[in-house]
C-alpha cells in the first residue's frame, strides 16, 4: 500500500516536470510515461529531498521506476 | 537479440545531425599539429580554441627532449602494473615533482585522470560510508561512485546550504567524503570552495577536490582553486591530470594524509592496469617542474581568457558566466540545431571549439566551449572574435536566402 499523504504531495511536486501533461497516478513511469531525462530527474529528486528533509541515495534511483515506488521509498526514508 | 539495438535512438539522432549537412562535431581529425594553438583540420589551418592545453606545454623543447631521452633509455612501455614490474625511475621522478609542486608528503600517479578519480572515489569511500558530491561532477567521479560501495548523495551545484542540509541528514558517526571541483569544465565556473569545505569539515567529512582545470594558473604556486582560496590545510585529497596544463597524459592524487601510500595496494584502478609509458612520465616531470616558474604564461593565459570573454560579449554573444572565471569561456546557444550549425560555420572559418550538449552539460544548456592556452596571443583572440562574428553572419545570410 502506497502511503496516501506522500503520494498526493509527490504528485504535486512532479507537476512542474510533467511537460507532456500526462495524468499522474501510482503506476506512472518516470522514463516511459513522463519521459524525464537524467537532468530533470536530478532536479525532481533534489526537490523531494528538501520537501521531506531526507536524502535519496543515487544507488536507489534505478529501482524507482514509477510514482508509487518513489512514494514508498520516501515513506521508508522518512522513517 | 542485437545488443547494440539499444543505441538505435542515438544512431538516428547522430545520422539526423549529419544529414543536415554539417561536419561531425564528434569526428574531428587533426592531420597535422603545428603548435599548441594551430592544427590542420579538413585541409585548413585552424586555430585551436577547444583544447585543454592551458599552459601550452605540448611542444616545449625541454619537455620533448625529456621524453625523447626516456623513450631511448627506458623503451616504449613498461608492460606492467606499478606494483609489479611497471615502476621505473621516471615514475618515481614524476611523483617527486608532484610532491614538490603541491608541497605534499605523498603523490600517487595513475594512468589517466579518469582512472585517478575512479580509484580515489571507489577506494576512499566503502560500504557504509557516504559520498556527497556536487551534481555537476565530472563523469569520472560519478563512475567512481558506481565502482564503489558507498551510499551516494548529490547536492545542487555549488550550493553551500544544499551541501549543509544533505550532510546534516547523514548519521553522525558514518564516514563521509565530500567531492568538489575547483573549476567546473562545462561553464568554466569556479566553486566557492572556502564555504563548501568549511561546511564539510563542520560535519566531520573528509574532502577531495578535483583541480583538473585549474592546475598551473590558480593560486600562488599554481596548485589550484583550493590554494587560491587558502585551503591547503583543509582539503584532504587533491586529484589532477597530466592531460591538461601538463600537456601529456596521466592522472594523480596528492595528500598529506599519513596513511595515503596504502592506496597503492588497495586501489584497483591503480594496480590492475599498466603504468604510464616512461617517456610520458618523463615529459610530465619536465613540464610540472617548468610550471613552477611559469608566471609569464599564467599572466598571458589570464589576459587572453579575459579578452576573449570581453570580445565575445561585446559582439553580442551570450556568455555562460557573467565574468571570465577561468580559462574556459563558454557561449550559450538556444538549441542543438543552432549550436551545431554555428559549430560547423566556425570550423569552416578555421576555428575549432568544443560543442557541448546535455547530458554532458548542466541544466540542459547547449554550449560552444572555448578554452584558451597560454600560447594564444592577443592577436589570436582578435581573429577568434572576428571569425565568431563572420560565422554568425554567414548563418544569418543562409537563413535569409
Ligand atoms: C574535472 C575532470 N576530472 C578528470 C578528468 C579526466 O582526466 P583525463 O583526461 O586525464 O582522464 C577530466 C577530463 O576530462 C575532467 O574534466
Amino acid at each position: 500500500m502506497t502511503p496516501e499523504t506522500e503520494l498526493a504531495r509527490l504528485i504535486e511536486l512532479i507537476g512542474p516536470f510533467n511537460k507532456k501533461g500526462v495524468a499522474i497516478s501510482e503506476s506512472t513511469r518516470f522514463a516511459d510515461d513522463l519521459e524525464l531525462d537524467s537532468l530533470t530527474v536530478m532536479d525532481l529528486v533534489a526537490n523531494i529531498e528538501d520537501e521531506w528533509d531526507i536524502n535519496i541515495p543515487l544507488n536507489l534511483l534505478p529501482d524507482l521506476e514509477n510514482v508509487g515506488q518513489l512514494a514508498d521509498a520516501v515513506a521508508k526514508l522518512k522513517g | 537479440m542485437d545488443l547494440l539495438s539499444k543505441f538505435d535512438a542515438v544512431i538516428a539522432e547522430h545520422s539526423g545531425l549529419l544529414a543536415s549537412g554539417v561536419r561531425d562535431p564528434f569526428g574531428v581529425v587533426m592531420t597535422q599539429v603545428l603548435s599548441p594553438t594551430r592544427a590542420i583540420i579538413n585541409g585548413r589551418e585552424t586555430i585551436l580554441v577547444g583544447t585543454y592545453n592551458y599552459m601550452g606545454m605540448t611542444f616545449d623543447s625541454d619537455v620533448i627532449s625529456a621524453g625523447e631521452q626516456a623513450l631511448r633509455a627506458f623503451g616504449a612501455g613498461s608492460t606492467g602494473s606499478r606494483v609489479l614490474n611497471g615502476t621505473f625511475a621516471p615514475h618515481i621522478a614524476v611523483e617527486q615533482a608532484l610532491m614538490d609542486f603541491y608541497g605534499t608528503a605523498s603523490a600517487i600517479v595513475f594512468s589517466t585522470g579518469y582512472q585517478a578519480n575512479l580509484g580515489m572515489v571507489s577506494t576512499l569511500a566503502g560500504k557504509g560510508d557516504y559520498i556527497v558530491l556536487d551534481a555537476d561532477s565530472h563523469a569520472s567521479i560519478y563512475d567512481g561512485c558506481k565502482l564503489g560501495n558507498a551510499e551516494v548523495v548529490r547536492f545542487r551545484h555549488n550550493n553551500v546550504d544544499d551541501l549543509d542540509k544533505r550532510l546534516g541528514r547523514l548519521p553522525k558517526e558514518a564516514g563521509k567524503l565530500v567531492i568538489l571541483e575547483g573549476v567546473y569544465s562545462m561553464l568554466g565556473d569556479v566553486a566557492p570552495l572556502k564555504e563548501l569545505v568549511a561546511v564539510a569539515k563542520s560535519h566531520g567529512a573528509m574532502t577531495m577536490v578535483d583541480e583538473a582545470h585549474a592546475m598551473g594558473f590558480f593560486g600562488a604556486n599554481g596548485r589550484g582553486v583550493y590554494e587560491e582560496q587558502g585551503l591547503e590545510a583543509d582539503v584532504d585529497f587533491v586529484v589532477g591530470t597530466f592531460s591538461k596544463s601538463v600537456g601529456t597524459v596521466g592522472g594523480f592524487a596528492v595528500s598529506n594524509h599519513p596513511k595515503f601510500e596504502i592506496l597503492r595496494l588497495v586501489c584497483n584502478p591503480y594496480r590492475f592496469t599498466a603504468s604510464l609509458p616512461p617517456a610520458v612520465a618523463a615529459t610530465a616531470e619536465a613540464s610540472i617542474r617548468k610550471l613552477m616558474r611559469a608566471q609569464a604564461k599564467r599572466d598571458n593565459l589570464w589576459a587572453v581568457s579575459r579578452k576573449l570573454h570581453g570580445g565575445l560579449q561585446a559582439a553580442g554573444f551570450q556568455m555562460a558566466t557573467e565574468t571570465p572565471e577561468s580559462a574556459i569561456i563558454a557561449v550559450l546557444l538556444p538549441d542543438q540545431l543552432s549550436t551545431v550549425a554555428m559549430w560547423h560555420q566556425l570550423i569552416e572559418h578555421g576555428i575549432y571549439c568544443n560543442m557541448s550538449r546535455p547530458p554532458a552539460t548542466p541544466a540542459g544548456v547547449f554550449l560552444l566551449r572555448c578554452s584558451l592556452s597560454a600560447a594564444h596571443t592577443t592577436e589570436d583572440v582578435d581573429i577568434i572574435v572576428a571569425r565568431f562574428v563572420q560565422a554568425r553572419d554567414a548563418l544569418a545570410a543562409m537563413k535569409a536566402a
